[in-house]
C-alpha cells in the first residue's frame, strides 16, 4: 500500500500533470483562460481574489522552502530548528488562513451571485472541492502542530526527504510512511489536485504573464497566409489523408 | 522612415441619421453568439449622451489610454507593467455588466403556449445572463435621441467638462438642445493602449494593413485590455473568457470589399481607404506635451503617397504597387490630410486613432433656417458657426482636445462647400472667393464635393486586396471549419439545401462583378465559381450546374456537391482550378465553356 501511494502515485501524478498540460496546451489553446467572472460581480471578487491569490503565492513559496531546501542547509546558515519552525508556522499559518479566507469569499460569491453560479461548470465544482480540501488539510497540518503537540511533527525529516527523493527516482517510501495521517491526507489530496489540474481552469496559472514585464508595448504581426482565417494549425499526426487534388493549398 | 500601410475609416457625421443599421448588421455578422449578447463592435451614440458603456469617456474613472509621466514619456494611464501584474487578480477598474446593460430576450413561447384564459398572454423579458425574469432598465442606446437628456444630460463627461470651463453660458445654451449621432467602432489605433495593456501579448497589429486583432488562442482572459482601451471597444466574452473586438471585418477587407457596417450604411457616410504612415515616429508624435497639438502630430504621421521619397521607401518596405495606387486614391487620406475636414476622436487619449470623423454642420444649418435665414448663404453660415459656440466647443472636446479653432475651420470649409456648390447649381458662375475664404482652391473644393456629396461607391471604398500567393483565390471565406475533411465539410448536403457547407456571404462582390462586366472576352476559368446571381449573368461563361452536363465534358469533381441548380459550387478553399493537372482535374468541370 505504501509503495503504491508514495512510490507509484507520485509518478502517475507527474505523468498526468505534464502530459495533460502539454496535451491541453496543444489542443485547447482556446479553452486556456482564467474564465474570469468579474464582469458579473466585482465587489466581492476585488476582496477575495487578491487575498486568495497572494496567499497562495506565499503558500507555494513556503512549500518550496519546506520541501526543497534540506534541513542541513538551513542549519548551515545558522538557522535554528525552533526559529525555522516558528517562522514556518507563523508565516505559513497567515498565508494559509489568507488563502482559505480568500477562497471562502470566492466560493460564497460564486454560490450567492446568480450569474456567477450560472457560469459555474461541473468541472469547476469538482475543482473547488479538491482545492478547498487541499487547503483545509494543509492548514490542519500547520495548525495541529501549533495547538496540539508542542513542536508538532517535523515534516522536514519525513515528507521533505521523500519529496526530494522522488526526483532521483529512488523514493524514500519509509520516510513518508512514517509521517502522521494529516500529512498523508494533505499529500494525497494535493496529488489529486495536480492530477485534475490540466483539465480545469487552474491551467491559467501555467501561463502567468511574467513576460509582460519585458515585451515591447506595440506588437506587429504578419498576416498568416498559410491558414484560413480562424483555423488552427494542423498537427502533423492529425493531417487528413487525401488524394493530391483534394488537399488544401 | 518606416512606411507602413493602415486601413482607415472616415465617417461623415453630417449624414448620419442614427438608424443603427450598422450596429444591427454588425451584430448579426459578428456578435450574435452566446457570451457576446452585450457586445456591440459598432454602436451609435446620441451626443450629448453618456455613450456605451456609460460614461466611458471619463478616463479619471476608467483609466484608459496613455498619459505622460513626469519625464514626458508615454505611460499607460492604468499603470505601469508591474502595477498591472499586481492588479491582475482583480482588475481594479473594469466596467461591470451594469455599466453596459444586462442583455435580455423575451419569453416568446408563452405567446403560443399559454392556456386559454381571460388575459392576453405576454412575453416577459428574460435576462440572458441569469435566465430569470428581468426588468429592462438600460441598453446600448437607451438615451437615443436625447432620451432622458433632461435628467441625465449632465452625465455626459464632455458636457461636464465644458460646463466646468464656462458655467453659466453653456448651461443656458445647452437647454436649446442640439444633438448628433456618433457611430463608433474600434479605432484600430497606431499606438493602441489595449495592446500595451495585454499581459499575454495576445493583441497585435497586422503589419500589412494595421488592423488590430485579438489572438483568441493566446488570450488568457486577464481583462487588462478592457481597462486599457479608452474607447471601451474591447469586450470580454463571458462565455469563452476571452477578449473580443471589432475586426474591421478583415475577411472582407482582404478580398477588397468594405466592412459590414460600411456596406450597409444607408447614409453612405463611411469611407474606407489606405493611409501610409511613418511607424518610426508614432511614439514621438503620441508623446507631444500639448494635447491640442496631438491632432496636428497625428496628421503629420500620415505620409503623402504622391511624394516620390515616400513611394520609394514604401517599395523598400515591400508594400505592393496596387496598395500604393490605392493609397494615392485613398478617400480617407484626402478627407483627413488633403482637405483636412476629418478629425480623430479624442486625440488626447494619445492612441492615434485611425477612424476619423467629419464633424456635423447640420445643427448649425437647421438652426439658421429655423430662424428664417438663408441657411446656405456663405456669410450667414460663417457667422453662425462663430456665434454658435456650444456645438463647436462640444465638438472640440470630442475631436481636437478642446481646440475650437480647428473645428471651426472644418465647419467653415463644409459651409463654404455648400454655398459654393449652391451657386453652381443655381447656374451662377463659380464664386472663387468662397473657397478662398477657407483657404482652398475651387477645383479642390469641387473634388471635395464629389467625394462627400456624390460619394460614389468606388470612390468611398478604395480597398486593395490582400496579397498572398493565391490572392486570386482569396474569396470571402464562409467558415473556418469549411475545408476538406474539416468538421464543417460534408461531401454533399445530406439534410437539404441549407445544410452542409456554408456559402460565402457576399456571393459576388462588387469588384468581381465589375471586372467581369467590363472585360471583353469570355469569363476566366473559375471566375464563375460558386453561386452566380442569374440577374447579373451576362452569358459570358457558363455558371456551373446551370445546364446539364453533356457527355463529352469531363466528369465533375468527385468531391463536389452532387446536386445541380447552381447552388454552392466548390468554394474558395479548393485551391486555384487553373493550377490543376490533367489527372481527372476537378477544375475542368467548373471552367467556362462556349454556350
Amino acid at each position: 500500500m505504501d509503495i503504491l501511494l508514495w512510490g507509484v502515485l507520485p509518478y502517475v501524478m507527474a505523468a498526468i500533470l505534464v502530459g495533460g498540460s502539454i496535451w491541453r496546451y496543444k489542443y485547447d489553446q482556446f479553452g486556456w483562460t482564467t474564465r474570469s467572472s468579474q464582469l458579473y460581480e466585482s465587489r466581492l471578487l476585488r476582496i477575495g481574489s487578491p487575498v486568495f491569490h497572494f496567499g497562495l503565492l506565499a503558500v507555494i513559496a513556503g512549500h518550496f522552502f519546506g520541501l526543497v531546501i534540506p534541513k542541513s542547509w538551513t542549519e548551515a546558515v545558522g538557522m535554528s530548528q525552533d526559529f525555522y519552525h516558528f517562522n514556518a508556522l507563523f508565516v505559513g499559518g497567515i498565508a494559509g488562513v489568507c488563502t482559505l479566507g480568500g477562497i471562502i469569499i470566492l466560493v460564497y460569491r460564486r454560490r450567492r451571485t446568480g450569474p456567477v453560479f450560472m457560469a459555474t461548470t461541473k468541472n469547476d465544482k469538482l475543482m473547488y472541492v479538491v482545492l478547498v480540501a487541499a487547503i483545509v488539510f494543509g492548514l490542519w497540518t500547520t495548525l495541529a502542530s501549533v495547538f496540539l503537540g508542542g513542536h508538532g511533527h517535523n515534516y522536514r525529516e519525513t515528507v521533505a526527504p521523500w519529496f526530494r527523493s522522488l526526483f532521483i527516482f529512488q523514493p524514500d517510501i519509509a520516510a513518508m510512511a512514517s509521517a502522521p495521517l494529516s500529512f498523508h491526507l494533505h499529500t494525497l489530496i494535493g496529488m489529486l489536485l495536480f492530477m485534475i489540474w490540466p483539465f480545469t481552469r487552474l491551467v491559467h496559472a501555467f501561463t502567468a504573464p511574467l513576460h509582460y514585464l519585458f515585451r515591447p508595448y506595440i506588437i506587429y504581426r504578419s498576416r498568416d497566409v498559410r491558414r484560413g482565417p480562424g483555423s488552427r494549425e494542423q498537427h502533423p499526426g492529425w493531417q487528413p489523408v487525401g488524394t493530391r487534388d483534394r488537399q488544401r493549398k | 522612415m518606416k512606411v507602413m500601410a493602415q486601413v482607415g475609416m472616415v465617417m461623415n457625421l453630417d449624414k448620419c441619421i442614427g438608424c443603427h443599421t450598422c450596429s444591427v448588421t454588425c451584430k448579426q455578422a459578428w456578435t450574435n453568439r452566446a457570451g457576446t449578447e452585450y457586445v456591440w463592435f459598432n454602436n451609435v451614440e446620441t451626443r450629448p449622451g453618456q455613450g456605451y458603456p456609460r460614461r466611458y469617456e471619463d478616463q479619471e474613472r476608467w483609466r484608459g489610454g496613455w498619459e505622460l509621466n513626469r519625464r514626458g514619456r508615454l505611460k499607460l494611464k492604468g499603470g505601469g507593467r508591474l502595477k498591472k501584474l499586481l492588479g491582475i487578480f482583480a482588475s481594479p477598474v473594469q466596467p461591470e455588466l451594469e455599466d453596459y446593460y444586462e442583455p435580455w430576450t423575451y419569453d416568446y413561447e408563452t405567446l403560443t403556449d399559454a392556456p386559454l384564459g381571460d388575459d392576453f398572454p405576454v412575453a416577459r423579458p428574460k435576462s440572458l445572463i441569469t435566465g430569470k425574469d428581468t426588468k429592462v432598465e438600460w441598453s446600448a442606446n437607451w438615451d437615443d435621441n436625447l432620451g432622458g437628456a433632461a435628467e441625465m444630460g449632465h452625465l455626459d463627461p464632455v458636457v461636464e467638462r465644458i460646463r466646468k470651463e464656462s458655467e453659466e453660458r453653456i448651461k443656458f445654451e445647452f437647454e436649446q438642445t442640439f444633438m448628433f449621432y456618433l457611430p463608433r467602432i474600434c479605432e484600430h489605433c497606431l499606438n493602441p493602449s489595449c495592446m500595451a495593456s495585454c499581459p499575454s501579448g495576445a493583441i497585435y497589429k497586422r503589419a500589412e494593413d494595421g488592423i488590430v486583432l485579438v489572438d483568441q488562442d493566446r488570450c488568457r482572459g486577464w481583462r487588462q485590455c478592457v481597462t486599457g482601451c479608452p474607447y471601451k471597444k474591447i469586450y470580454f466574452n463571458h462565455k469563452t473568457g476571452k477578449a473580443e473586438k471589432c475586426t474591421f471585418c478583415y475577411p472582407r477587407i482582404e478580398v477588397g470589399i468594405p466592412t459590414v457596417c460600411s456596406e450597409t450604411c444607408v447614409g453612405r457616410l463611411r469611407y474606407i481607404g489606405i493611409f501610409l504612415y511613418d511607424a518610426d515616429r508614432v511614439t514621438a508624435a503620441a508623446s507631444i506635451e500639448d494635447e491640442k497639438l496631438l491632432y496636428q502630430a497625428q496628421l503629420d504621421l500620415m505620409l503623402d503617397p504622391n511624394d516620390p521619397e515616400v513611394v520609394a521607401a514604401a517599395r523598400g518596405e515591400g508594400i505592393p504597387e496596387d496598395w500604393l495606387d490605392a493609397a494615392r486614391r485613398s478617400p480617407v487620406y484626402n478627407l483627413a490630410k488633403v482637405y483636412k475636414v476629418a478629425l480623430p476622436l479624442h486625440p488626447e487619449y494619445r492612441t492615434m486613432p485611425m477612424v476619423w470623423y467629419v464633424p456635423p454642420l447640420s445643427p448649425v444649418v437647421d438652426l439658421l433656417s429655423e430662424q428664417g435665414h438663408d441657411a446656405e448663404d456663405a456669410g450667414n453660415l460663417f457667422g453662425a458657426i462663430e456665434s454658435l459656440r456650444i456645438p463647436v466647443e462640444y465638438l472640440a472636446e470630442l475631436f481636437t482636445a478642446g481646440d475650437t479653432g480647428i473645428v471651426t475651420g472644418v465647419l467653415r470649409k463644409l459651409a463654404a462647400m455648400r454655398s459654393f456648390m449652391r451657386g453652381i447649381s443655381l447656374g451662377n458662375d463659380p464664386d472663387d472667393s468662397i473657397p478662398e475664404a477657407v483657404g482652398m482652391e475651387s477645383e479642390a473644393m469641387y473634388e471635395m464635393y464629389r467625394l462627400m456629396a456624390i460619394a460614389k461607391y468606388n470612390e468611398r471604398y478604395v480597398i486593395p486586396k490582400a496579397h498572398v500567393e493565391q490572392a486570386h483565390n482569396l474569396e470571402e471565406m464562409g467558415c473556418s471549419l469549411d475545408f476538406d475533411e474539416g468538421p464543417g465539410m460534408y461531401p454533399s448536403e445530406p439534410f437539404g439545401e441549407a445544410s452542409g457547407r456554408p456559402t460565402p456571404v457576399a456571393v459576388e462582390n462588387f469588384y468581381a462583378l465589375k471586372q467581369r462586366q467590363t472585360s471583353g472576352g469570355q469569363a476566366e476559368p473559375g471566375e464563375l465559381r460558386g453561386r452566380v446571381n442569374l440577374l447579373n449573368w451576362d452569358g459570358r461563361g457558363v455558371p456551373r450546374g446551370l445546364f446539364p452536363e453533356s457527355q463529352d465534358t469531363p466528369q465533375m469533381a468527385p468531391d463536389s456537391p452532387a446536386h445541380g441548380g447552381g447552388t454552392a459550387g466548390p468554394g474558395p478553399d479548393y485551391g486555384p482550378p487553373v493550377a490543376e493537372g490533367p489527372d481527372g482535374s476537378p477544375a475542368e468541370g467548373r471552367q467556362g465553356r462556349e454556350p
